[in-house]
């Protein structure tokens, strides 16, 4: 198959595989999974067996059941921070891009502040400061990520500012609205679409990595990060309960990776380039 | 001249950013609802109980004196009490600190080199099977978390193999070689997590050079591609790799958080994640400008190598 003129690599089918998979488990999650996801139904860290497919967690619920249900708090609420993130992030890159220099200028180096320092340590300050929910997380992760999507999308927008056709748009009178979502977001949209892939997956590991230091997604809302944290302990026992949600949060995230250096291949982006920290 | 001019402004810049920083990081409390006095106290303190700790934490004068009496003593190694244990935050995080630093520079100690190495040897054969593999690893250890890492290392090494210890125990006065050992799998564990990345760009900076027309002159000439490689293209890659590794570096120390959770490994991580945990809000701020000067400084020496590897980039930055 081909697409753009391009044959589309394996490696984009596996991921494309791998992201619709995980969809239809999210949608599906009451009908596929064996057991309702709280309850009991064996030891504490029994090993997989043929009555659960994956063994069951620290107070016996199945591992399975549990997986299933909690891909559905990770991913939905990866989704709805990235959202913002991009909103918020590229609404200020195409203002300042497209506005005046002194409103460029504040943003930015506002921004720079904030790019200054790595994102998990002015998280963990706001957690400190105002405690630990899933709107102030949703919002804190928006915020801190929607300045590495802003110079992304500043850059983008420049480009396209100096083109005939964002001045012809501006002399016959349009305003900055019509400038920025006729003119300039049609035209940025590639670019952003593949953003929009790898900003998903560093806010997924993100938000895994805050709930299993036990400061994101709390109880008893089961999600993958949490899961690893609820049974890490198993490790000392011999057992392997932990890997199971870490290796789930692996498979997506590589899956989402796959599809997104696709995008990036056909727009001729070079490969990683939003690999950043 | 121009050199130390570059480096000079470069560093002054890096001290504004580490400023603006602190600034962030001390007024970023002030959002507390109520103050800290009341956080402290709860829910049934008496009005005068609350007003006396506010006079004695000085929560009474304007938030940009309290800031300067905060940077005043964090200058001058105090960097106040804990407010869950009433102790000096200096004496609790120093040793902390250097076990974080200790972990971090074993980590890199592998990982640099390994890193360098694979990406110019990828970027030599690029296409081959090896550079195919490389890439793919670095695609699985970018996506992979860094905790699910460490759950298989242990898993592996520690459970099943039982050749290294699954949790990293410190203690002051210990024996070198024992720390080393101790330290071994949080330390394959960051270095697994920064390689990828410093790969991926050591083997990106080498190809955009190796794509130069004086390049393509050495291959005319007949040279071997190792040979072009070597003394043609990377001298003029060494500056973008330079600053790759700087940047990783960085990474590690702020990377370390989450590993030096997994392994309960005593460092300024853990520290931090605790102080958050209660609410400790001075050990979050120290911990926070730790990591803030560590990062900030790491960054800034980053952009002054790459400069001095480059002359090119200098004279840019200049105009």
């Amino acid at each position: 198959m081909t697409i753009a003129g391009r044959k589309v690599p394996v490696t984009a089918y596996i991921g494309g595989i791998i992201v619709l998979l995980a969809v239809i488990m999210i949608l599906f999650a009451p009908w596929i999974a064996p057991y309702p996801q709280t309850k009991i139904v064996g030891g504490v860290w029994d090993l997989p067996n043929a009555k659960d497919w994956l063994g069951t967690d620290s107070i016996g619920r199945d591992m399975l059941s549990r997986l299933i249900y909690g891909g559905r708090t990770s991913v939905s609420i990866a989704l709805i921070a990235t959202c913002l993130t991009m909103i918020i992030g590229v609404g200020l890159g195409f203002v300042a891009a497209s506005t005046n220099k002194l409103v460029d200028n504040v943003i930015s180096r506002i921004v720079d502040v904030l790019l200054a320092m790595p994102i998990l340590i002015f998280g963990l300050m706001v957690f400190a400061v105002l405690g630990t929910s899933i709107p102030i997380m949703i919002i804190t992760i928006a915020v801190l990520e929607s300045t590495r999507v802003f110079r992304l999308a500043r850059a983008v927008a420049m480009n396209i500012t100096v083109m005939d056709y964002v001045q012809v748009a501006r002399l016959r009178g349009e305003g900055i609205g019509w400038v920025i979502f006729r003119e300039i977001l049609p035209n940025a949209l590639p670019p952003l679409v593949a953003e929009f892939g790898l900003r998903f997956c560093f806010t997924f590991l993100f938000i895994a990595s805050l709930s299993f230091l036990g400061l994101g997604i709390q109880p008893p809302a089961a999600d993958w990060g949490s899961m690893v944290h609820d049974n890490a302990q198993a490790i000392s026992f011999g057992g392997f309960a932990p890997l199971f949600p870490a290796g789930a949060i692996a498979v997506v995230t590589i899956g989402v990776n796959l599809v997104v250096d696709w995008l990036l291949s056909i727009h001729a982006l070079p490969a990683g380039a939003g690999a950043e920290i | 001249m121009g050199i130390l001019r570059f480096v000079a402004a470069r560093a002054a810049l890096g001290v504004l950013t580490l400023i603006a920083v602190s600034i962030l990081l001390y007024l970023g409390t002030q959002l507390l609802p109520g103050d800290v006095a009341s956080a402290l106290l709860g829910q049934s303190a008496t009005p005068e109980a609350l007003a006396v700790l506010r006079a004695k934490l000085g929560l009474n004068e304007p938030a940009y004196l309290r800031y300067l009496h905060w940077l005043w003593g964090v200058v001058h190694g105090n960097l106040g009490n804990s407010l869950t244990t009433g102790t000096p935050i200096a004496s609790a995080l120093m040793p902390r600190l250097g076990n974080t630093l200790f972990l971090a520079g074993y980590a890199a100690i592998i990982a640099v080199p390994l890193a360098v190495g694979l990406g110019i040897l990828s970027a030599i054969r690029e296409g081959s099977l090896m550079d195919r593999l490389a890439s793919i690893l670095s695609l699985a250890t970018i996506s992979f978390p860094e905790f699910f890492v460490s759950y298989i290392l242990i898993v592996v090494f520690a459970s099943e193999l039982g050749w290294l210890p699954s949790l990293a125990t410190v203690y002051g006065g210990m024996d070198f070689w024992d720390r080393v050992d101790a330290t071994t799998l949080p330390a394959i564990t960051l270095t697994l997590v920064v390689v990828a990345h410093m790969l991926r760009m050591t083997r990106t900076s080498t190809l955009a050079v190796m794509s130069a027309p004086y390049v393509e002159t050495a291959f005319l000439k007949g040279l071997s591609r190792s040979r072009v490689v070597l003394s043609h293209a990377l001298p003029n890659a060494l500056g973008p790799i330079i600053n790759v590794v700087a940047i990783n570096l960085a990474y590690l120390v702020v990377g370390v958080v989450v590993v030096e959770v997994v392994f309960v490994y005593p460092g300024v991580g853990q520290l931090m994640v605790d102080a958050v945990t209660k609410r400790d809000l001075p050990v979050v701020q120290a911990c926070g400008l730790v990591f803030a000067i560590v990062f900030i400084g790491l960054n800034t020496i980053a952009d002054i190598c790459a400069a001095l590897a480059n002359p090119r980039l200098r004279s840019r930055k200049r105009q």
